[in-house]
């Protein structure tokens, strides 16, 4: 896969913290699985992770503490092996992982407006994200929006332009509040997209998204 | 105990780590487990207090991480970094699930870039430990505005708008922060190339 369009430092950043958004983080995730510089990215993360924690104050740990794990070694049951992946799915392995047994032919698309269509996607509660499929018919645009807070996509199949760029499987756009955009699916075939956003709620009222910030909405 | 003086002790510990590790993924060595336990899991506690955890979670996540070292060091690839890297790791994974379980968090997959672990090469892993110890550098020498939102991320566990909330900032300027740590970083690691 020839990849040309990448995660921002930031995003892979708290996704190597473990702080990125749930739907962000599948998303994320999904490309780093096939993309070898930002693996690469996330594992220099990790390490900045690794650094920080060797150089932390230590916290004392408790006699019974201590006891108690050297007595569970015996219960423990071991992991000699990484488990296989096993997935032949036409989705990207974390994004097979939420639609156990799911083809994309399965997918129940909604339409949306003429020309494109979506699937939602589930994710445990507790996500402030949205994770779901698009899919933009050859040729056709998906209207123009901006966003309100970041936002993930990954192409799965086709291609779209916008300002930005050609965006092919495997490409990344990892969009933050600033960024407005109108893709265009090329027109040989529909374009295909794992999208995740952590928008909060956008108001019309110029008045309230003035307020917004600090409503905590 | 001077910067320097203080990067070569955890160059060792990091040698020392491995060596304990592979006794424990080889030979199940309890001893060398219970050395593990005392270098690290003081460290483990510390973040999870830091993270927010109550003495008692932090004790029982130190517990779930230190039985994981134990069960998984077969697993330890030392062509991903160091022994605290992979500690790092394991410990947050069980923080997040912890969060998932409690319906706070909701799924992540950060295993799943994991690659296959294949017999590294020992070039590789001379190379990474040169980079383990540019790493360590780095933190040393990286100014406090960009450290500090790495800290308050991968040590106490905040997301970016938490952190922007926290040190009174724009999202975006912290995110520009985190941006010119990782540039830093890159630079840093350029002599390895």
């Amino acid at each position: 896969m020839n990849i040309h369009h990448h995660l921002d430092a930031a995003t892979l950043s708290a996704f190597a913290a473990g702080t990125l958004d749930g739907a962000l983080s599948v998303v994320a995730a999904s490309h780093i699985s096939s993309c070898s510089a930002c693996r690469a990215a996330a594992l220099k993360a990790e390490q900045v992770g690794g650094g920080l924690l060797a150089s932390l104050e230590a916290a004392a740990v408790s006699e019974d503490c201590r006891a108690q794990t050297l007595e569970r070694l015996d219960r423990a049951t071991l992991h000699r092996f990484p488990a296989k992946a096993s997935s032949k799915s036409e989705f990207p392995a974390p994004l097979a992982r939420l639609l156990p047994g799911m083809r994309l032919a399965d997918l129940k698309w909604k339409t949306k407006a003429p020309g494109w269509a979506m699937v939602d996607l589930p994710l445990p509660a507790g996500s402030r994200g949205k994770l779901f499929l698009v899919r933009v018919g050859a040729g056709k645009s998906m209207p123009l929006h901006g966003h309100g807070g970041s936002e993930i996509t990954l192409i799965l199949s086709g291609a779209y332009n916008d300002r930005l760029g050609r965006f092919a499987p495997g490409d990344v756009a990892d969009l933050d509040e600033a960024v407005e955009h109108e893709p265009v699916a090329e027109a040989d075939q529909p374009c295909i997209c794992l999208v995740a956003t952590e928008a909060p709620t956008r108001f019309k009222s110029r008045m309230v998204r003035l307020v917004q910030p600090f409503i905590g909405v | 105990m001077s910067k320097s003086d203080d990067r070569a002790l955890r160059r060792q510990d990091d040698q020392e780590a491995q060596r304990l590790l592979s006794g424990v993924a080889r030979n199940l060595d309890r001893t060398a487990f219970a050395e593990l336990f005392d270098a690290f899991a003081p460290k483990v506690k510390s973040v999870m207090m830091r993270k927010g955890a109550t003495h008692e979670l932090a004790e029982d996540l130190v517990q779930e991480t230190m039985i994981a070292v134990w069960t998984k060091a077969g697993l330890y690839d030392p062509t991903r970094g160091a022994v605290s890297t992979w500690i790092f790791t394991i410990a947050r994974n069980l923080w997040i699930d912890r969060h998932r379980r409690d319906g706070v968090m909701p799924l992540t997959v950060l295993d799943d870039y994991d690659p296959p672990s294949g017999e590294a090469g020992s070039d590789e892993v001379v190379w990474r430990k040169q980079e383990a110890q540019l790493i360590a550098q780095y933190l040393d020498e990286i100014p406090p505005e960009q450290k500090e939102p790495l800290i308050l991320s991968f040590v106490e566990g905040m997301a970016q708008g938490e952190i922007a909330r926290r040190l009174n900032l724009p999202l975006g300027t912290v995110k520009s922060r985190v941006r010119l740590a990782y540039g830093r970083l890159r630079k840093k690691l350029e002599v390895l190339q």
